[in-house]
């Protein structure tokens, strides 16, 4: 059912952790829908220095939590956030069509512990920052 | 890496006893049964066998006996067959909210044709009382389903008690026994059921065979039609080598009941206090006592199904879990939601049921591989560090 990919990033998933001084935080999702993901961002001088996260969740969603960090890791803020649930799936070799979920809720949670960075530092949110409504949207069909 | 089963609710691996009966009657006994000559004769004589030994695994007799394709057939059609034989009489079926989904999806078909259903509630431990269902009939009420064991958390339910209150108010009762049949000892001709499911995937017969008891004098109407097999009430010629099974395993297991339920409850004792002493925030779903000796359904706080069934495969055992992740649907198991499970607990359940090949190594490698996975997957999860501070 998963991917070689998905099954070495669940099995050896990047990235594990916390910042405790981090620049942004960002969790979404919640556990009556099984899963909840949180991010972690360290960043200087504009650039993705660090990345850390904590998922609870199914299989999937902590092999997309795992490549999504892995993805922007030492990435500029720019870059970051061109990141798409998209990318993050084709990069794990694709999701089962009822996982696509999981990627969005990476994608979430990368914008919104890049929001938190925005707003604690009094930065408006550049043009064109969109977020997904993971927790709202229906898994799209196919990847 | 020896691999470990531990799915056996899910379905058994076919015993050699039941394996030779099928290859038999593939091979040699292959004849029709409805046919005239002495092929089928041989086959008609190897189905009515098959019929008197899961009828003694029962206590029934053997013309009460009627074969399926396996419990989905034999719910639907107990069901079906006794609403649309009584709707004259009424129009409404008591059950519970703990039923497998042959139940329940038929009753939703039912629903749509005008019959009104009652779903039971159910206590912490998922079990209904005799009390219950005597205050949810009317007088238009024309059947009453319990299950005999709940497939998820190995609950039993009390079916005789049930099963004496529908009769004192003259309603047929039906139980689907598909987890209870081989595993819990059960006598039709003492009890008062009407209709009984079973299937024989569950005790190490092949996949495609099952039966419906209905007992004497009990009307209800057909399924399938074409024909006269099964003395008219089940059309379609017999699945002979999955029968015949069955019937051999049906044997098989009568005579070994005793002995390896005592067995089994003892090793499934030994794994639940293990889980619950070895990982903490870890609770037992179901009834401590009253429950299948093959069950063990535990909630591991803070870690989501699907990553454990994963991880556990990878250290070669097969278990199964009531999460969303793997029911394909948003919701958790309905079973463990109407026993009053928060969804996050509820997502966290892990099943792990035993079988006749279960050894005491493999409980102990269990609770050696599974504290561990718990803490992999704990040190991940941002509930766990939410609950620490």
């Amino acid at each position: 059912m998963y991917s070689e990919k998905v099954m070495d990033h669940f099995t050896n998933p990047r990235n594990v952790g916390e910042i405790a001084d981090a620049s942004g935080v960002g969790t979404v999702g919640n556990a009556k829908c099984g899963d909840i993901m949180r991010i972690y961002l360290k960043i200087e001088n504009g650039i993705i220095e660090d990345v850390k996260f904590k998922t609870f969740g199914c299989g999937a969603a902590i092999a997309t939590s795992s490549m999504a960090t892995e993805m922007v890791k030492g990435k500029s803020i720019e870059e970051a956030m061109q990141l798409t649930n998209k990318a993050v799936a084709e990069a794990l070799d694709g999701l089962p069509p009822v996982k696509m979920h999981c990627s969005l809720l990476a994608e979430q949670a990368l914008k919104e512990a890049l929001e938190d960075y925005f707003t604690k530092n009094g930065l408006p949110l550049p043009e064109g920052f969109t977020k997904p409504d993971a927790e709202h949207e229906e898994a799209p069909e196919e990847l | 890496m020896e691999r470990i089963y531990l799915d056996n609710a899910a379905t058994t691996r076919v015993r050699p006893e039941a394996a030779e009966a099928a290859l038999r009657a593939m091979t040699e006994i292959y004849g029709n049964a409805s046919s005239v000559h002495a092929f089928g004769r041989e086959a008609k004589k190897a189905l009515e066998k098959a019929r008197a030994q899961v009828a003694a695994l029962i206590g029934a007799k053997k013309e009460e006996i009627y074969f399926t394709a396996g419990g989905s057939e034999a719910d639907n059609w107990a069901l079906k067959g006794a609403a649309h034989a009584l709707c004259g009489k009424g129009r409404h079926i008591v059950t519970t909210a703990v039923e497998h989904h042959a139940v329940l999806h038929t009753c939703k078909a039912l629903e749509k044709e005008g019959f009104e259903v009652t779903y039971l509630p159910v206590d912490e431990y998922g079990r209904v009382t005799a009390e219950q269902v005597e205050k949810a009939l009317r007088p238009d009420t024309i059947l009453v389903s319990v299950m005999a064991a709940n497939n998820e958390v190995g609950t039993l339910e009390p079916i005789a008690e049930i099963g004496a209150v529908c009769r004192a108010h003259n309603v047929l009762f039906h139980t689907d026994a598909v987890q209870a049949v081989g595993h819990v000892a059960l006598d039709v001709g003492a009890m008062p059921i009407d209709l009984l499911s079973l299937s024989g995937h569950k005790f190490y017969a092949p996949k495609g065979a099952g039966a419906l008891y209905i007992r004497t004098g009990v009307r209800i109407q057909n399924l399938i039609e074409g024909g006269a097999q099964e003395r008219g009430r089940r059309a379609g010629t017999e699945n002979l080598p999955a029968i015949a099974a069955m019937g051999e395993a049906a044997a098989c297991i009568a005579a070994e009941m005793e002995e390896e339920n005592a067995r089994l409850t003892r090793l499934r004792d030994k794994l639940i206090s293990g889980l619950l002493s070895r990982i903490p925030e870890t609770r037992l779903n179901g009834h401590p006592t009253q429950r299948l000796p093959g069950n063990v359904n535990v909630s591991i706080r803070y870690i989501e199904g699907e990553a454990l069934l994963l991880s556990l495969d990878m250290a070669g055992i097969a278990a199964s879990s009531g999460s969303a992740c793997t029911s394909g649907s948003l919701d958790p198991s309905h079973v463990l939601l109407a026993m009053g499970l928060p969804h996050e607990i509820a997502h966290g359940s892990l099943r792990l049921t035993l079988g006749r090949e279960t050894t005491e190594e493999e409980i102990d490698r269990v609770l050696e591989e599974l504290p561990r996975i718990a803490q992999r997957l704990r040190a991940m999860s941002p509930l766990y560090d939410d609950s620490r501070r």
